[in-house]
């Protein structure tokens, strides 16, 4: 049980690719010689994919029913004194583990993202050969392993997150490898942000979790939902969780209305878009739900949400796809419309159909991405439609591999798409006793576009007349070995894959079927009695499959062999359209209605909407709205109102301040001190006349006075003598 | 000798290295910069034995490595020179002590004029903030809170930008202004102490046992007024919204260094304030259900307000403030979730604040001091000429928008789980605040970083020098350890962070459902509770088992009392 016992290796040993690519890549990349990169980075991931296979097999053989391991404790004092209350008043303890989990659901997506992303590792050698930032582009794809492999071994909510942001923090960085493309930077920031807002579903998903059970032990949710799942049937709280769980999948699965980050993210390289924007990191969202399944499977309300989102979005993705130009756009919208695909799934009960989809879809998509690549190398960088053409010749091998993954995604049997999407569709058709038709209705015709967008994409590449110029025409080659051999091996895989879940009505075993049982398996410890009514519903799915199999099989042939003919019709519009295409080919639907052709080919106008509405870049007559005119506005109202009224006090106290000096200067030392001395100054005036120092003066006033009063003395001794002696 | 008054070592090695440089002769630059970074180096290395010593004692209830006793600095008032750490202030410390090290160590060709002032200043501002984190006596603490705004108010105004004079008072009087009301708090709760125990002190464990029973005997609105003056102080120095516009203003004036320390250690001094003062000192109060919910509002509108200002700025050092509103809005939401994840992740947010703001802060310094401007516009494919650069700040910046395996993240993760816990709709609005971060800092990355150079005179910037890499390297390390491991952190906060849980819980009604809007029902006491003795004896009172902000049955008796006269 050596690589079971330490499968947390598994997610390092990208990891340490990544740091050796951080702190020695700079030196390793060499112009001309790869081989330090390659043998690191690839040597890793593919050591990693063979310790996954040895692991899944240990797993498998132990009989036991999941493997867990818990390395050490990540959030929490792991002391039993950091509690929180939760639901009713219970204390827990806060603790949140570094722990790894292998179930039948993990050993798939283990299998296929290490397998895949080994394919993907090999095949970019030589895509990126010629690129810049060699050792760059291979650190952060063995960066994005290490998180999508922590993000399907995680054993609880929130160590799935850290490797739930960490793939998007790769995405982030994959998207905007072209940094000196404003296209490219700006692709990225919208990923990651368009993503952190399903991110935040997840987390307050994550806190009822823990406010309901205590923990997000995956173990113990599941436990905990399935054993008490009688009373806990419809529980609001249970909804709402998964409710907010499912906007986190919107954002990472790129469903309605979170899809937008997903064809922009084509900016970043071909591999990329093959490797995060197809096969693993989208599904991250269908492995969420798949993980959260015995919670959504008690909300019955969630499991319509998630079923009608996912057939909107699989029609609307698919009709945008129907008149797109650039290669990889097409394929682009082709993953949001078949992740559509596996929600419906998910939503309608039937998980182990949706994991099938999943698996076939990364074998096919990837292959579809990695030839669009082939196609773009050799037509030195050109990625749109309208002026390729013949090149089926020229490149055989990339043409061949094509071919097959358009079978199998079209639908058309023995091809793997056919058998995982037909299984989505039967059991959509079935479930619910009938009442998700409309939904089988909008899954079939979406399976009609299906084929005629894929082959509309075939027939432009490979055939019709030759529309590029001479130079491009001169330069077409066949893609290295390296590139074209995973080439062959996914188309391989997109063949045959389907065989493990051929469906018992065509004589199979649905071999993932069963080997996902115990994952999905509620009923076999619930009985159908204990619960309410309004569970009723959740449980058709799996009452359905108990059904006598000769009465249903009728209708499974009828739906099968209407699903070919869809894949057919598709075939037929698009090889009368396309199949001779020359210079200004017509577009069929351009002729038909050029409004409607524009509007698709203006996606619907979702971009222009979300830029009026939600992140303020477009003005909306004038007025800025979304974040940046909210942001605006408070940066208005901070600077006038809040520090207006800061400053405001200030400049109150600075007048009050004033007026106090003034009152003091004129009325309190004004009137009060100097008006009284100035009133006795103004009555002192004239004593001051008299009394102004000057010591000559008052001899002058003393000579007169004495002048006078000798006078004033004399006067009546003259007059006496005068009245004595008579003159 | 060395361990038991380690706490006074690392207080006053700063101003030791002050001192020296006093009488370093001021011509002599490089020699008063070798040894401003030998003091505050060793001002780190001191405080480095305090990490096991610190360990060892971790679980031991109450404060540790008590220094100095209550009243004996000045006897006749009850002030002391008393000085004691428990996990809280710990992880503060080590902070300070760290940043204070990074930050002169940032300086060396930042500050090129009174080159001497300057470090005495920035010593003399490590010893007080220092003080602050330290001090178990209410008069040094405000001693300590009042001193360190002089050597920063100093810092911004002649070091500082084109407004500096204006930033400079701004931060000084709106700082002044809050402490004049927690000046009134902090006589209010010395003289209520002595009118319950008879002896003045000033003593913050003597404060602890009586404070509590003020809302029993004055009632509940004395109560509550006076924890909005303690509030005030410390909320205009978190800073709150609507109290934060000192801090954008202060910081674009500071210089670079000033800002690091500004933002990682000076707003803590709020934060730390409403942990150590106001929780235990009003447990009752802080749960009355009003108040509470005025409390998270005002963090809440803080968290998405400060993320969409920070989302429109035109200067990088403002985005940088703004940010620190909205994420210091995250700390203040865990402190009043009123639990332990709450808490605890709260104190451990401040910590990862100080490493992720602080190396914001030097990230926008280092392009200032090669381009003299802050201005975003100017620049654009900056990663090209300086590779390095671009990746520690990528790093730092996913550090401070949260992303799990960095700093951030367990801290927001933690805060918003206690938040949750308390409330549901608290944790839903905080959310946006997460989504914003990420906007705002990855728009700025890209139009710095991304992009081709445009502006001829980016063409030749110099990537980092081995000096500016040496300041990043412990903050990097820091922030990818709290990331991947940060249980230490939470094993050394656990038993502050449970003894003020304990503190709330037994003082009043710990009711989680509490709707913000809607006051919860008040319990109504067992009959046999109900002592009617209005002499209030400290140790019935401070461990009732209910009453919603009444922890007595006697504090509505005064208060019916004091109605019907």
């Amino acid at each position: 049980m050596f690589f079971l016992e330490h499968i947390w290796i598994i997610p390092l040993l990208p990891m340490l690719g990544a740091t050796v690519m951080f702190f020695f890549g700079r030196k390793l990349d060499d112009e001309h010689d790869k081989t330090w990169v390659n043998s690191i980075c690839v040597g890793l991931v593919v050591v990693a994919f063979a310790w996954a296979c040895m692991a899944v097999w240990q797993f498998v053989h132990s009989g036991q029913p999941f493997f867990e391991k818990v390395m050490y404790t990540w959030l929490g004092s792991d002391s039993g004194k950091l509690l929180f209350p939760m639901q009713g008043g219970h204390l827990a303890e806060f603790k949140v583990n570094v722990g790894f989990l292998l179930d039948p659901l993990s050993s798939v997506w283990l299998l296929f993202v290490t397998g895949v992303g080994m394919l993907i590792h090999i095949y970019s050698t030589g895509y990126m050969k010629h690129d810049g930032g060699y050792y760059r582009f291979f650190g952060y794809m063995n960066l994005f392993m290490f998180s999508m492999l922590t993000l399907i071994l995680a054993n609880n909510y929130v160590m799935m997150f850290v490797g739930w942001e960490g793939v998007g923090l790769c995405s982030y960085l994959l998207i905007g490898f072209y940094f000196h493309k404003h296209s490219a930077s700006t692709a990225a920031n919208k990923a990651f942000i368009v993503n952190r807002i399903g991110d935040a579903g997840v987390l307050l998903g994550t806190f009822m979790i823990f406010w309901v059970v205590g923990t997000s032990n995956f173990t113990s949710v599941t436990e905990f939902a399935r054993t008490n799942a009688a009373h806990l049937m419809g529980n609001p709280y249970i909804t709402a969780a998964t409710l907010l769980l499912f906007l986190g999948a919107c954002g990472k699965s790129a469903q309605l209305p979170l899809y937008v980050w997903l064809p922009d993210a084509m900016e970043g390289p071909t591999p990329v878009s093959a490797l995060i924007h197809a096969a693993t990191m989208v599904t991250a969202g269908v492995y969420m739900v798949c993980r959260s399944n015995a919670l959504f499977q008690l909300a019955p309300d969630s499991m319509m949400v998630v079923a009608v989102v996912g057939a909107m979005t699989a029609l609307f993705a698919a009709l945008i796809g129907l008149v797109q130009n650039d290669i990889k756009r097409v394929l682009a919208y082709s993953t949001v419309s078949q992740l559509g695909y596996m929600f419906l799934a998910l939503g309608v009960g039937a998980f182990a159909a949706g994991v099938f989809h999943v698996l076939t879809h990364a074998f096919f998509k990837a292959l579809l991405f990695l030839g669009s690549g082939s196609v773009i190398h050799a037509m030195s960088g050109e990625q749109d439609m309208r002026w390729m053409g013949k090149l089926g010749k020229k490149i055989p091998v990339t043409f061949g591999t094509m071919l097959i993954g358009t079978l199998a995604i079209a639908g058309i049997p023995p091809f793997a798409g056919f058998f995982s999407k037909d299984e989505i569709l039967w059991q959509t058709w079935s479930s619910h006793a009938g009442a998700f038709r409309v939904l089988w209705g909008i899954g079939y015709l979406t399976a009609i576009l299906t084929a005629f967008y894929m082959f509309r994409l075939v027939f432009l590449t490979f055939y019709g007349e030759s529309r590029m110029s001479h130079e491009v025409e001169h330069h077409v080659h066949e893609s290295p070995k390296s590139m074209t051999i995973p080439l062959v091996i996914l188309a391989i895989c997109a063949v045959f894959s389907g065989f493990l879940g051929v469906p018992s009505a065509l004589g199979g075993s649905d071999r993932i079927g069963r080997f996902l049982e115990p994952v999905f398996a509620m009923h076999e410890t619930v009985s159908a009695e204990a619960i309410p009514a309004a569970g009723a519903e959740a449980l058709a799915p799996a009452q359905q499959e108990q059904k006598p199999e000769g009465e249903s099989h009728g209708s499974e042939y009828l739906l099968m062999f209407l699903s070919v003919g869809a894949a057919g019709l598709g075939w037929y519009v698009a090889k009368r359209s396309y199949s001779k295409a020359g210079k200004d080919y017509p577009e069929p639907i351009n002729v038909a209605a050029p409004p409607v052709y524009r509007t698709l080919l203006n996606k619907f106008y979702v971009d222009e909407l979300y830029d009026y509405l939600f992140t303020g870049r477009r003005k909306l007559g004038g007025v800025r709205l979304g974040a940046q005119g909210l942001g605006d506005a408070l940066w208005e109202f901070d600077a006038n109102v809040i520090d207006g009224g800061v400053n405001g006090a200030g400049w109150f106290t600075k007048f009050t301040g004033t007026v106090s000096n003034w009152w003091d200067k004129w009325i309190i030392d004004g009137i009060g001190v100097n008006g009284p001395a100035i009133v006795a100054r103004v009555l002192s005036y004239p004593v001051r006349l008299v009394q102004w120092g000057l010591v000559q003066w008052y001899a002058l006033v003393m000579v007169f006075g004495l002048i006078g009063l000798t006078w004033y003395y004399l006067a009546p001794i003259h007059a006496l003598r005068i009245f004595l002696l008579g003159k | 000798m060395f361990y038991n008054h380690i706490l006074s070592i690392i207080l006053f090695t700063p101003l030791v290295g002050a001192l020296v440089l006093l009488f370093t002769p001021k011509e002599n630059k490089n020699a008063i910069r070798w040894l401003a970074n030998i003091f505050a180096m060793a001002g780190f290395a001191v405080s480095l034995p305090l990490i096991p010593w610190f360990w060892a004692v971790k679980s031991q209830p109450g404060f540790k490595f008590i220094e100095g006793a209550p009243k004996n600095w000045i006897p006749t008032i009850g002030a002391g020179y008393y000085l004691g750490i428990d996990g809280i202030s710990f992880l503060l410390i080590m902070l300070t002590t760290l940043l204070g090290a990074i930050s002169i160590l940032s300086s060396w060709t930042a500050i090129e004029n009174r080159v001497k002032e300057y470090y005495i200043w920035f010593l003399i501002l490590q010893t007080g903030m220092l003080g602050v984190f330290m001090s178990l006596d209410f008069f040094l603490f405000f001693v300590f809170w009042e001193a360190m705004l002089v050597p920063m108010y100093l810092l911004i105004g002649i070091w500082g930008g084109p407004r500096k004079l204006y930033a400079a008072i701004k931060f000084f009087l709106y700082t002044l202004f809050g402490s004049v009301f927690m000046l009134i708090g902090i006589l209010f709760l010395y003289f209520f102490n002595h009118a319950q125990t008879g002896v003045y002190t000033f003593s913050i464990p003597a404060l602890y046992k009586t404070a509590p029973l003020i809302p029993s005997v004055y009632g509940p609105t004395a109560g509550v007024i006076l924890f909005l003056g303690f509030f005030l102080g410390f909320a205009i120095k978190v800073p709150m919204f609507p109290f934060h516009t000192w801090l954008p203003d202060a910081h674009v004036e500071a210089p670079t260094a000033g800002s690091v320390i500004l933002a990682g250690v000076l707003l803590k001094m709020g934060t730390y304030g409403l942990i150590r003062f106001s929780l235990p000192f009003f447990p009752a109060i802080v749960q009355y259900p009003r108040l509470r919910a005025w409390m998270i509002g005002l963090s809440i509108v803080g968290i998405i307000y400060g993320a969409l200002v920070s989302l429109v700025q035109k200067d990088m050092k403002k985005l940088v403030a703004y940010s620190s509103v909205s994420h210091l809005g995250f700390c203040t939401l865990g402190i009043f979730a009123l639990n332990g994840p709450g808490l605890s992740g709260s104190v451990l947010q401040q910590i990862n604040h100080g490493i992720s703001t602080g190396a914001l802060f030097l990230i926008v310094g280092i392009l200032y001091e090669r381009r003299h401007t802050r201005e975003i516009s100017e620049y654009g494919g900056i990663s090209t000429v300086m590779p390095i650069y671009a990746t520690i700040t990528l790093i730092m910046f996913l550090s401070s928008m949260g992303l799990p395996l960095l700093n951030g993240f367990v801290g927001e993760f933690t805060i918003l789980q206690g938040a949750f816990m308390a409330n549901k709709y608290w944790a839903a609005w905080a959310v946006p605040g997460v989504i914003l971060a990420a906007a705002y800092l990855l728009w700025l990355y890209q139009r710095v970083f991304f992009g081709k150079v445009e502006n001829p005179k980016n063409e030749k910037l110099k990537d980092l020098s081995a000096r500016e890499i040496a300041t990043f390297v412990p903050l990097l390390a820091l922030a990818l350890w709290i990331g991947v491991y940060p249980k230490p952190f939470f094993q050394i906060l656990d038993e502050p962070v449970n003894e003020i849980v304990q503190t709330i819980q037994t003082n009043g009604v710990y009711n989680a459902e509490a709707e913000p809007s809607v006051p919860a029902a008040p319990a109504i006491a067992a009959p046999d509770e109900q002592k009617p003795d209005a002499t209030v004896a400290p140790e019935k009172v401070t461990a009732p088992k209910s009453g919603e902000f009444k922890p007595s049955t006697a504090a509505v008796k005064i208060a019916d009392n004091q109605g019907s006269h």
